[in-house]
């Protein structure tokens, strides 16, 4: 008898769930995708804000009757704009926002080896003339510099 | 000298980038409808529910359409904005009476006065999301054409109605 409820369970059950649980996964990077815009710092699927339960809703109903997940982001962005996108796309306006990032660290490197050189430079032992050498070897004490 | 300088001119920099940022509006999410026809719609007027209005039915003038709610608070300060632009008698407003009971509407007029030519129901807040709703109160102007020539989301103000809304709705044929 409980074999035979286990061989229904699984047979029943299993390509149910098998069926929802893509959905749901689908749905939920859906989610994390898009922005609340009422709490701008989470994302629908975090969000407790009235408007991200109807836009949930929304993005439930529109997975379920079977559209892409593009096409589920245009509707999205048609009506939200571009700030709705967590990851915003590459476009004149939103160049300095991807490349920013990127000229700040060649900046910063240049800047890095422009430093260390001079530092080595710097260490290394001074350019010095004959005379120089004998009044630095008389102020030490010295007989005669080394070289 | 020229490297004392360069603190100086970092300071700067930054200093410059702080002070734009104080003027910039980040809950202001500039709309992607500005310039687009006004999506259509078909929704229950408030106090006559069997009486169904779209969009269409005010082609060829302009018009404006105000989001509100009786739950909303911030919306009892814009309302004396809108009753006196009503009372100008320029431009007709419409309600969008956003996710609400229509009894705590019709209650919330009588109380602060109705600007509106009427007011449409969206209980569910279905037709919010097709005009990207996000923070009530929102208000659109609405050309003749039916395309929304501008969205203000937040408190209407006296200074937004006199130094944007109608000098856009003056420009308009």
């Amino acid at each position: 008898m409980r074999r035979l409820a286990l061989v229904l369970v699984l047979a029943l059950g299993l390509p149910g769930l098998a069926q929802q649980a893509p959905q749901e996964a689908r749905l939920r990077l859906l989610e994390e995708k898009l922005r609340c815009l009422v709490c701008q710092n989470q994302s629908l699927a975090d969000s407790p804000a009235g408007l991200a339960d109807d836009l949930r809703r929304t993005l439930r109903e529109q997975v379920k009757s079977g559209r892409s997940d593009q096409e589920i982001l245009d509707f999205m962005v048609a009506r939200y704009g571009d700030f709705v996108l967590y990851k915003p796309p590459f476009k004149a306006t939103t160049a300095l926002l991807w490349v920013g990032p990127f000229v700040l660290l060649a900046l910063a490197l240049v800047t890095l080896a422009a430093m260390a050189r001079r530092r080595r430079n710097a260490t290394a032992e001074p350019d010095l003339g004959a005379e120089e050498r004998r009044l630095v070897a008389q102020a030490l004490g010295t007989q005669e510099d080394r070289k | 000298m020229k490297k004392a300088l360069i603190p100086l001119a970092l300071f700067l920099v930054i200093a410059g980038f702080l002070f734009a940022g104080l003027d910039l509006k980040p809950r202001e999410v500039p709309s992607p409808l500005v310039g687009k026809v006004a999506p259509d719609f078909e929704l229950p007027v408030l106090h006559q529910p069997d009486r169904l209005f779209k969009p269409a039915d005010m082609k060829g003038k302009p018009w404006m359409l105000n989001v509100w709610a009786s739950w909303c608070v911030v919306c009892r300060d814009e309302h004396p904005v809108l009753v006196a632009l009503a009372k100008r008698d320029l431009i007709p407003i419409l309600g969008l009476n956003y996710k609400d009971q229509p009894e705590d509407a019709k209650r919330w007029l009588k109380q602060f006065g109705d600007p509106y030519l009427f007011s449409v129901m969206d209980a569910e807040g279905r037709i919010g999301i097709d005009y990207g709703v996000y923070g009530v109160p929102e208000t659109y102007l609405i050309d003749g054409a039916g395309v929304i020539r501008f969205k203000h989301i937040g408190v209407l103000t006296p200074e937004i109605v006199a130094g944007k809304i109608l000098p856009l709705l003056k420009a308009m044929p």
